[in-house]
């Protein structure tokens, strides 16, 4: 072969090898288009200013204005001063019919098509507290004979293993022992995921889809705001209401009552007194993750 | 990390002169007489550099002036380098670097039709590779078969068994540096090139395993948040590409001092050799304490998993090396004896069982106690409520492993190398499923809440896989070939033709 012809050669090569190299990361393009630079510089929550906060905020109820078509207020209240929140659960009078899953799905803007919710909610046997007898997908009139219920979401450990494995920070726990996550700060690698005993975490595993009227416009930063495609997410105990004196959108649906929520510190609220009188347990108790979210039996 | 053999502070205008020439002071560049194949070294202008690159391109036709070729390598090497104090001002081995990875970066691009197809066929696959990974981020995760019951999958997997491949290349430098095997000497380079490769697949996948990969930059230490210490995967960043950084030092060097016909001076690769020894352990314990050490997961939460983690990788490492090593000797005129491949078949008679025992060992503490704590090893061996994906994974990955063992322990197959051959690519495979697919997702079946959701790849997950080791074999067989052709002494500073025969190698490789 004449070095004309390899030279000829090796430059069609070339030109072939870029431009399927360019051809290959086409489906790329939606997505960086998406990205803003505002967006792909946006600092770690902790680091914003005031001003820098101000800024972002109102970038992103733009930002959800133009994606997802409604108008909506993203706040982001810090946690109060002398607040600790725990939930209690009555397993004794939950029915297991699944409304808290229900309004945790509205309330926090889970995507519709996958019916997503950070509450999970199992069937367990009288007579056995073995999970591994529980049963997350039952489709029956509740409640069901011999069968008690035993809802499950985020326990706000006071050691969450979850923050710790993080690589990024993207996930910690607020002074109010909230354990959340910066969904603009999370890159995506569900080690949190996999460190979580409770199943209480979730992936975006593609943009959520809303109809623009059933979004609820009364967002928080940290808590129930749109999140963006491939970050974690987590259930915060409704933040956005909870720091404003609300009670959480699952315990306001529970049609039993079987939910009690309230400040740890304040010896005069209704957790401390469930906590004070009633046999009290946590889930998995022995992994040390030290919860905050209290089962109990009425007797 | 310099790669230079010498002090950072010469001054003399090529490092890589005669020794005659050493001891009178060097010429200022201006008054060199215009040499073939010797470059200018004191220059600062990157202009000057390209005239320089180009200059040394068109020497590297075959027909060099006999008169003007410099002296053998076997004079060269015996030549000794200028003390240090005599020396200043721009180092000659920062533009002689720079000529050896342009003229290493040529020859990749140089062979036979055979290597173009395979290196066409091995693009092609990466390409289709970026191309399902490019969906995946731009349509999201959701390509993927993962879900929030099986957050981690095929990626993570072989991540995990990347990892180990990286780590077990260490096989082939301990017998070498700390026992002294001389055969091994030889072909110790191919184990850091392995390791190279490895790395690279290793971290190909924990990008591809990202939701958000355009956010990667949070991870970097300084403009990032970096969770270290506490978290273990920013360990595994450090480790990783600490080890990809070690190897690339001591490969490159090594090479690098070939190509210059020099002897390489020992302080500056037999320190990061012995680093890198301790670091090959660390790398792949730090992955096995990524998952060993949460309490969630009952599967993973063994202090067994790190010791078993270091036994697969050396069985997968060697038993990679040695078909490699046949690869090298089939296509290439360097010399491997057998000397080498006995070893590392005698390394595998002790980690495959060793292996198997550790397995044997959980499955014992699992079943025995019985409980809960069984119920992902339940899975894995015999299927949970009916749920059965991964038991043929898992039994096939058995019988390739015993296999192997037989294998390696028949006598004949020390001679035999086609049955060797066989039984490497059982070890590697059982190895791939046992601490791929059935170390990660048994992990997350049950889940916590104990429900069995299962999980098999989905197209995407295997177009990625394959595109990502692809890559890998990409990287693995330029750095190869390169290594081949400096070792062979066919790309050296002097001269730069296939044409040439390869010269006698003086005194073994002196790596």
């Amino acid at each position: 072969m004449t070095p004309t012809k390899r030279r000829t050669l090796k430059v069609l090569g070339a030109t072939l090898g870029a431009s399927a190299f360019a051809y290959a990361v086409e489906p790329l393009r939606a997505f960086t288009q998406n990205i803003t630079l505002d967006q792909f510089l946006q600092g770690h929550f902790k680091e914003l200013t005031p001003e820098q906060l101000e800024v972002t905020l109102a970038r992103l109820e733009q930002e959800t204005k133009d994606r997802h078509g409604r108008d909506v207020t993203i706040r982001a209240d810090p946690a109060i001063e002398g607040v600790e929140f725990g939930y209690g659960l009555n397993l004794s009078i939950c029915v297991g019919c699944r409304k808290c899953a229900e309004a945790c799905h509205v309330e926090n803007n889970h995507d519709r098509a996958s019916n997503n919710s950070y509450i999970r909610v199992l069937e367990m046997t009288q007579g056995s507290f073995n999970l591994e007898h529980g049963n997350a997908s039952y489709d029956h009139a509740v409640p069901a004979p011999d069968k008690y219920y035993l809802p499950v979401q985020c326990q706000q450990c006071d050691n969450p293993p979850c923050t710790k494995v993080c690589p990024v920070e993207a996930t910690w726990k607020e002074p109010d022992g909230i354990v959340v996550v910066d969904y603009d700060w999370c890159i995506g690698c569900r080690y949190c995921e996999a460190a979580c005993p409770y199943h209480a975490r979730r992936f975006n595993w593609t943009t959520p889809e809303i109809a623009p009227e059933e979004i609820n416009p009364d967002q928080g930063y940290l808590s129930n705001r749109i999140r963006p495609q491939g970050v974690m997410e987590k259930c915060t105990f409704c933040l956005h209401r909870t720091r404003r004196g609300e009670l959480p959108a699952c315990l306001e649906a529970c049609p039993t009552g079987a939910r009690v929520f309230g400040n740890l510190l304040d010896p005069e609220s209704e957790i401390r007194w469930v906590l004070a009188n009633k046999r009290v347990f946590v889930l998995k108790e022995e992994l040390g993750t030290r919860p905050r979210f209290f089962y109990f039996f009425d007797k | 990390m310099t790669k230079d053999a010498d002090a950072p502070t010469d001054s003399s205008p090529d490092a890589g002169l005669p020794s005659d020439e050493w001891t009178s002071p060097p010429p200022a560049p201006e008054t060199l007489p215009p040499r073939s194949l010797r470059l200018p070294m004191r220059t600062d202008s990157s202009a000057t550099m390209a005239r320089m690159l180009e200059e040394a391109g068109k020497q590297a036709s075959p027909e060099i002036r006999e008169s003007e070729r410099p002296p053998a390598v076997s004079e060269r090497v015996t030549s000794i380098p200028p003390p240090i104090s005599s020396r200043g001002g721009v180092h000659p081995d920062i533009p002689s670097y720079t000529l050896f990875l342009w003229r290493i970066a040529k020859t990749a691009f140089e062979s036979t039709w055979r290597y173009y197809l395979w290196m066409t066929m091995l693009t092609i696959l990466a390409l289709i590779g970026v191309n399902a990974w490019a969906g995946q981020t731009g349509g999201g995760m959701i390509h993927t078969n993962m879900t929030d019951h099986v957050s981690w999958g095929l990626y993570i997997a072989n991540f995990t068994f990347g990892v180990g491949l990286a780590a077990g290349a260490v096989m082939m430098v301990i017998p070498a540096y700390v026992y002294d095997d001389h055969d091994m000497h030889d072909v110790v380079i191919f184990g850091e090139l392995l390791a190279i490769a490895a790395i690279v697949i290793s971290l190909l996948f924990v990008i591809v395993d990202m939701g958000r990969p355009d956010r990667l930059w949070h991870l970097l230490p300084g403009i990032g948040r970096f969770n270290w210490p506490r978290s273990m995967l920013t360990w595994d960043v450090i480790v990783l590409n600490g080890y990809l950084l070690l190897n690339l030092h001591i490969a490159g060097y090594l090479l690098y001092m070939r190509f210059l016909g020099r002897r390489p001076a020992r302080r500056w690769y037999v320190p990061f050799v012995f680093i890198s020894i301790g670091w090959a352990i660390s790398v792949h314990a730090v992955t096995a304490f990524l998952y060993a050490g949460l309490g969630g997961r009952p599967f993973w939460n063994t202090a067994l998993l790190a010791p078993r983690f270091i036994v697969t990788a050396f069985v997968s490492g060697p038993a990679f090396v040695i078909v490699l090593l046949q690869v090298v000797r089939m296509f290439s005129a360097y010399q491997i004896g057998d000397g080498p491949i006995h070893t590392l078949r005698q390394i595998l008679r002790v980690t495959i069982p060793a292996n198997l025992f550790m397995f044997g060992s959980e499955v014992f503490t699992a079943f025995y106690s019985g409980g809960a704590h069984a119920a992902s090893m339940r899975y894995l061996l015999m299927g949970l409520h009916g749920k059965t994906t991964l038991v043929p994974w898992m039994w096939g990955a058995l019988a390739l492993n015993f296999a192997s063992l037989l294998i390696v322990y028949l006598p004949v197959s020390r001679k035999n190398l086609r049955l060797l051959t066989a039984g490497c690519s059982m070890a590697f495979g059982g190895i791939w499923v046992e601490k791929g697919m059935g170390l990660i997702v048994p992990g997350f079946v049950p889940s916590t809440l104990h429900e069995v959701i299962e999980y098999q790849p989905s197209l995407t997950e295997w177009k990625v896989s394959i595109g990502i080791w692809a890559a890998g074999l990409l990287v693995l067989t330029v750095a190869v070939k390169v290594a081949l052709r400096v070792l062979t002494g066919r790309v050296t500073i002097d001269t730069y033709a296939h044409s040439l025969p390869p010269r006698a190698l003086p005194g073994g490789t002196g790596l």
